[in-house]
């Protein structure tokens, strides 16, 4: 291997200062700074969830009271899908990446993107005042009459925390849709493009139609509060059930805002990881797409339980199976890359053999929940806590430290210690199963969700989830000590440490400010690496 | 700890086997396709293991008979799975005819039953073994929901509607009940049971607390004491509409719609009496918004339906 030097000059000495960082229309610097966030939020989000596990560790309640309990899960759920699912991918790594796999300089509206991490920032604010405020306890769904007539809590600070998350999101959409549109480099047509861009275009359409619901749907309850306007008080006049569709009308499309973009990811692992083009690539970006439009017609799958009637609960039913075809074509097309692939096992493929395999079995479990018969058992447990981790958890967070593994060395121009890396993703692996999978059985037991005191029985599974999750913040933990490392004392990466192909591992590694020196022509196809991965190993 | 672990519900209604069926085919096929990806990814990645550090793998785009096939088959095989769920829901949105009634309030953080005897309850509801019963439920503040495990059945209680849950118990014993909607503070504390009986110890049950009458017959009394009776008379002379035999009718409003009357309809005229004025009538009946509790409507409704054997008198 030829001796690699780190470049002189680079998007990181570009200038030094908090200003540098804070004033910076740079995306690159603009995806660190959200790094930062969406970090921050997730061990927030996490210690919360550590504090449930605990307390579930036995069947009374006794480690936390129940008002406390309420808050834990109210803003376990809020902060992690609010502050760090739905921003994670896009915000990180899609912001680092969309401009230099197109090869642009940078995204169309470079202070917009500023303005998008000021925003999320502020939102996050207001959630942060909430919590130190005494917290808030309407579940992250903020169901009525609950959350508008019951609650005595930080309701509004928390609604209006996610009202202005969501300008962030649609802000970040608006501009990616703009820059893969607009700004593609010479030779970079739609079909060679890298799939990461299909599901993250994709991600920003539903961001761009969805966000806005969400805002309205919290501003709403925030009105009811305030001023009881009666949108959802019956005894005014209102509907409680019309929030549960405002809210999930946004809320459904957006578990595909959380995942799309962890598929988008896996992607690109799969095919640096094996060496070749992803197989049937137009079916997989179809079915990104597919997922996008089929994804806002299902809501009501919610709600099954809830007063719908019969016949609107078989459309949504149909409506959720067929949504569940572009999946399970995205996974049969992973698998079969594989097959004649030159298959590595290096880290970031671990996390991406294990986003599918989880991802199955999250996919499969959602089969149990379209099936309106047996969702009506199963709705509400344990159940669909399990299902619903298996694709947040299992999915997205494994598609994001896939990502962040995979284009580390690009994003600092060093390289982690490969040894923890695998130890850390084994870690994750089992963790997260013992964490999750005793909640499927627990949940067709009959264990409510959102229970601070459950009956004894239930007990032993509960243990075990509870263990699982103290493995699993492990494994969490340990990344961020050996990438922090790594950024000093890790080796230089060179320009394309793994032999991959795709525009991003052409550039030097920290990439340029203006992230290439002169902007690159495109005459290949997507992942063709017969061709061009002579003199590419670094 | 551990010898005491169930890894699977008790089943004790009708409809238990049904959705366990269901269960266990899904089950069965999860498990079929987790094993088969998981093992592909796992030979896959044993048998073409990188070797030599610059290795590529082979230039293959795609198989259009693949991508039709694992399209086709998950569509099929979801069809099937739609089918065989909507089935087993119909059978569970559709009560038979003749069922046990039970009024059901919830409120936060406990159970109210009323019986059409009379009988209250709290947190534990009694009801006889092989009966269709047939829950009437609402709620006074928030949305709770009604959840027997072991019935497998599950619905949300709606302030503001009346929303029914039917089972039919399959054999004796104590059921947990939980409420599986988050419902504030104590939510995990609204929990009950529902005591399956012989027909006979429910008989014994019915027959043991002195209530203070029928439901329907302290719904008439409230009738009264509310001066209900002093335009709803059964003359057809009153300033409102006669009230006798009108349950399950549909009725034609003022604004030419038909409406039939039903539980929320009749609590509906009573609570926002302007909302749906019979046609022929003066909107001038006053609101019992805030005068009549979700139980006292209950008691009222049922006098109603009580009324539904009367023959009907001619309506102006």
């Amino acid at each position: 291997m030829a001796t690699v030097v780190h470049p002189a000059r680079h998007y990181l000495n570009e200038g030094y200062g908090i200003r540098s960082w804070l004033l910076t229309r740079d995306h690159k610097r603009i995806a660190l700074l959200y790094l930062a966030g969406v970090t921050f939020f997730f061990f927030l989000g996490g210690a919360m969830a550590v504090m449930i596990r605990l307390e579930l560790a036995t069947p009374a309640g006794d480690l936390v009271t129940d008002e406390t309990y309420n808050k834990l899960f109210t803003l376990h759920g809020v902060l992690m899908v609010f502050f760090f699912l739905i921003p994670a991918i896009p915000a990180v790594l899609g912001n680092f990446l969309v401009p230099i796999m197109i090869g642009a300089k940078d995204l169309a509206f470079p202070k917009i993107n500023l303005l998008s991490w000021y925003i999320y920032i502020i939102g996050g604010l207001f959630t942060f005042y909430a919590l130190v405020a005494g917290g808030v306890d309407t579940g992250w769904t903020f169901y009525t009459p609950f959350s508008t007539v019951a609650s005595t809590t930080n309701v509004v600070p928390t609604a209006l925390g996610i009202f202005i998350t969501g300008f962030s999101s649609i802000l970040t959409g608006l501009n990616f849709i703009v820059t893969i549109h607009r700004m593609r480099a010479p030779g970079m047509t739609w079909f060679r493009m890298p799939l990461f861009l299909w599901s993250t275009y994709a991600t920003s359409l539903i961001n761009v139609l969805g966000t806005p619901v969400i805002a309205i749907t919290v501003l709403l309850v925030a009105l009811e509060r305030v001023f009881h306007f009666g949108f959802f008080d019956p005894r005014l006049g209102g509907d409680p059930v019309l929030f549960q569709h405002l809210f999930w009308f946004y809320s459904h499309p957006a578990v595909y805002i959380m995942v799309l973009p962890a598929m988008g990811v896996v992607s690109e692992l799969v095919a640096a990881g094996c060496r070749k083009p992803v197989f049937g690539y137009p079916f997989v970006a179809f079915a990104s797409l597919g997922i996008a439009v089929l994804g806002f017609l299902v809501w009501g799958h919610h709600m099954f339980v809830a007063g719908e009637s019969v016949y609107s609960a078989l459309v949504f039913s149909i409506l959720s199976f067929l949504v569940a075809i572009p999946s399970a074509v995205k996974v049969f097309n992973w698998t079969a890359t594989m097959y004649k692939g030159s298959v590595s096992w290096e880290t970031p493929m671990l996390y991406a053999y294990g986003f599918i395999g989880l991802f199955t079995i999250g996919g499969l479990t959602g089969l149990f929940l379209a099936a309106v018969g047996l969702d009506v058992h199963v709705t509400d447990t344990y159940f669909i806590i399990a299902h619903f981790h298996y694709i947040m958890v299992g999915g997205t967070i494994m598609g994001y430290l896939g990502g962040l593994h995979y284009w580390w060395p690009k994003i600092s121009g060093r390289l982690y210690n490969e040894g923890l890396a695998k130890l850390s993703a084994g870690i994750i692996f089992v963790g997260f199963n013992l964490t999750f999978f005793p909640q499927f059985i627990v949940g067709y037991l009959g264990m409510p969700r959102r229970y601070h005191a459950y009956p004894p029985d239930f007990q032993v599974l509960n243990v075990l989830s509870s263990a699982g999750a103290s493995i699993l913040g492990v494994g969490y933990l340990i990344p961020m000590v050996y990438l922090m490392w790594s950024l000093r004392y890790g080796r230089i990466a060179g320009s394309n440490p793994w032999g991959a192909v795709g525009l991003e591992w052409t550039t030097q590694s920290p990439p340029l400010t203006e992230n290439f020196g002169e902007t690159p022509v495109v005459t290949w196809e997507p992942y063709e690496y017969h061709a061009r991965v002579e003199g590419h190993v670094a | 700890m551990w010898s005491g672990t169930p890894l699977f519900p008790e089943a004790a209604s009708t409809i238990a086997g049904r959705v366990d069926a269901l269960y266990f085919f899904l089950l069965a096929l999860s498990a079929f396709f987790s094993l088969l990806i998981a093992g592909l990814i796992v030979f896959f990645a044993v048998r073409f293991h990188r070797r030599r550090p610059d290795a590529v793998g082979a230039q293959i785009e795609g198989g259009t008979v693949l991508e039709i096939t694992w399209t086709v088959v998950p569509l099929l095989i979801s069809m099937v799975i739609f089918v065989w769920g909507a089935s087993v829901y119909f059978a569970m949105a559709r009560p038979p005819d003749e069922t046990l009634n039970i009024y059901v309030v919830g409120k936060q953080w406990m159970w109210k039953f009323q019986h059409l005897d009379g009988q209250r309850e709290i947190n534990e509801l009694h009801v006889p073994v092989g009966r269709p019963i047939k829950l009437i439920t609402t709620s006074e503040d928030v949305i709770h929901d009604f959840f027997v495990p072991a019935f497998r059945t599950k619905a949300d209680v709606i302030p503001g509607r009346y929303v029914n849950i039917w089972f039919q118990p399959t054999k004796p014993g104590r059921y947990r009940l939980f409420c599986a909607e988050y419902c504030g503070t104590r939510h995990s504390g609204m929990i009950g049971e529902v005591v399956v009986m012989e027909p006979s110890e429910y008989q014994t049950w019915l027959s043991g607390g002195a209530p203070e009458g029928s439901l329907a017959s302290t719904g008439a009394k409230l009738f009264a004491d509310l001066a209900c009776n002093t335009c709803h008379r059964p003359d057809a002379q009153g300033r409102g509409p006669v009230l006798e035999g009108l349950f399950g009718k549909t009725v034609r409003l003022q604004s030419g719609e038909t409406v039939t009357v039903d539980e929320a309809y009749v609590r509906e005229s009573i609570l926002i009496p302007a909302a749906k004025i019979t046609a022929g009538f003066q909107p001038i009946m006053p609101t019992f918004q805030g005068l009549v509790t979700e139980e006292q409507l209950l008691a009222l409704i049922e006098y109603v339906k009580s009324l539904r054997g009367l023959p009907q008198v001619e309506s102006r």
